[in-house]
């Protein structure tokens, strides 16, 4: 029974956490592309507008869910289920940390670790096409099946080079189980499969990160959703939590293709360089940097408001850079923080993207993938296996 | 557990694939399809072929089912109308279907008498590894020579396609 009671606990936990993810990266998303755009973002709802993805679930549980008429019923409203379920399930096969204990129970930082984890995701995510193949079919609306026919072709033309990028650092660890992955990257970022020997994996990398943009739908290659010529694309006709779902799809598949990057690429949990050299204190100094800075700027204020809330900040920041001392929840929390600030870097470089680059061309986006990337992933293989075969 | 979740995912498996003839729209029939490639699946994954099952989705129910759908959405197919069945089928198909179940639950019995149910987890031959073994040495003649198959496929349809162009 403490097997179940421990893995219902940590289902729960994963969930919240990444439910609230979803709904913060959004808000992150917003205020980035602003300050970008040298605007504000959101403002108004909270502090800062931290409030704002609260508010925008209450809007959108609230307004009127509208079925048009002419729709294939049962298809249209199977296809927001299997897109959010596809995209949901994949961070069950995800490891965020070492081995911990609680209570006496001693468990790792992962819901399960299946010995075919890497084939889990690839096919959970292979499946989430058919939630915007036929989202867009089943709405009877010109758009949404032009945008589910291009969605289609971009995503089973970007998986051949993304599976095939995911091959070449496979060589190297000789397993599929995503925690065994992991660990044979300990050690400093040399060891890391970006840049380990004998066959260091940069272009995989670059292959993984470019279609890993295009299997998600996003800038540059988001034309499923082209506005100005596709009105929205294959989600034009859903309306309130349906709509929702689609949205939350579409960030549940970059946290797990940010994730995936960090464990294949960027050594999962495993430190930049060895705790020996002093890795541990690392997160400490980063919080209490940014607490000091805080709290300068606190002194001199300039507004009103900042003689308060800046020193609290600053405080908090202090308080949980010390919290990262404490030997009792060290070794737990340090493992963490390095995940989430790989997996963070990744949905940075993700809304970063967005800001800067315009949309390809349909023509100028499948020749990529098939001129470019895909001999590109596939003569790495073919060196990477060489270099492997002769070490 | 075992024999239990074999029985729903049989029985979803052959409504899916009886499900498949039945519906008269093509998307419909191809999601019926989905369904019985899925559930195959985790028969597989009961079996301990966790390598087969995870191959199964990926290739079948992510690659090739998509792409049935894609040409299916592309050619903008209808519903087909139904239409009534010859009086051949009417008289035999129903003995017909049971003299070929009659049939087939004989000779299973002829020439495995006596099987042992195979249980979850008794089967540890099913990874990756074991796979890639037996395909690139034990296998290796008949893969190259299905690769080979595959790739006089693709060349065919080109030239097929180029001729209606």
């Amino acid at each position: 029974m403490n097997f179940f009671l421990l893995s219902v606990l940590k289902a729960a936990v994963v969930a919240f956490v990444l439910l609230t993810t979803l709904a913060y990266l959004q808000w992150v998303e917003r205020k980035v592309i602003a300050h970008i755009q040298v605007r504000m973002g959101p403002y108004r709802v909270g502090p800062h507008g931290l409030l704002q993805p609260l508010a925008d679930v209450i809007k959108l549980i609230t307004k009127e869910d509208l079925i048009p008429p002419h729709v294939n019923k049962f298809v249209y409203l199977l296809a927001p289920f299997l897109a959010v379920t596809m995209a949901l399930i994949s961070i069950s096969v995800i490891p965020f940390g070492t081995e911990i204990s609680i209570f006496g129970n001693t468990t790792w930082m992962q819901l399960t670790d299946l010995n075919v984890g890497l084939l889990f995701i690839l096919a959970v995510s292979s499946m989430g096409v058919y939630g915007i193949a036929l989202a867009g079919w089943s709405s009877n609306n010109k758009y949404s099946l032009l945008g589910g026919l291009r969605s289609s072709a971009q995503m089973i033309s970007y998986e051949l080079p993304l599976s095939i990028a995911i091959a070449s650092p496979l060589l190297l660890v000789n397993t599929l189980s995503l925690r065994e992955i992991v660990q044979a990257q300990t050690g400093s970022i040399l060891h890391w499969n970006i840049l380990r020997l004998p066959a260091p994996q940069i272009i995989s990398f670059f292959v993984f990160l470019i279609a890993g943009f295009a299997e998600t739908n996003r800038v540059p290659f988001d034309l499923p959703e082209a506005e100005n010529e596709l009105v929205a694309g294959f989600h034009t006709e859903y309306s309130s939590m349906k709509f929702a779902a689609f949205f939350m799809a579409e960030y549940a598949n970059m946290v797990t293709v940010s994730c995936m990057t960090a464990i294949l690429f960027l050594g999962g949990w495993q430190p930049l360089f060895s705790p020996a050299w002093g890795s541990n204190y690392v997160p400490t100094a980063i919080f209490v940097i940014a607490g000091l800075i805080a709290i300068s700027h606190g002194l001199n204020p300039a507004r009103r408001l900042d003689r308060i809330t800046l020193p609290i900040t600053g405080v908090v920041f202090l308080l949980v850079g010390a919290v990262f001392l404490m030997p009792a929840v060290q070794s737990a929390l340090i493992p963490l923080f390095w995940f989430a600030a790989k997996a963070g870097a990744i949905l940075f470089l993700y809304i970063w993207i967005r800001g800067t680059l315009p949309r390809f061309r349909y023509d100028q986006l499948m020749n990529f993938a098939w001129k470019v990337l895909f001999p590109v992933a596939l003569a790495n293989l073919l060196v990477t296996g060489l270099i492997v075969a002769l070490t | 557990m075992d024999v239990i979740l074999f029985l729903i995912f049989a029985i979803i498996a052959v409504v899916c694939a009886v499900n498949v003839v039945v519906q008269t729209h093509p998307i419909s029939s191809a999601i019926s399809l989905i369904g019985v490639m899925g559930s195959l699946a985790v028969l597989y994954l009961l079996l301990g072929a966790e390598f087969l099952a995870m191959a199964q989705i990926i290739v079948y129910a992510g690659a090739v089912m998509v792409l049935f759908i894609f040409v299916i959405m592309l050619l903008n197919a209808g519903t087909e109308a139904k239409r009534g069945r010859s009086l051949t089928a009417q008289l035999l198909g129903l003995p017909l279907l049971i003299a070929f179940l009659a049939l087939a639950s004989y000779f299973s019995q002829r020439f495995y008498p006596g099987g042992a149910a195979v249980h979850f987890g008794a089967f540890k031959g099913g990874t990756a590894q074991n796979i890639g073994m037996a395909l690139f040495t034990q296998y290796l003649l008949p893969f190259e020579v299905t690769s080979a198959l595959i790739l006089i496929a693709i060349v065919g349809a080109v030239v097929l396609a180029r001729k209606e162009l």
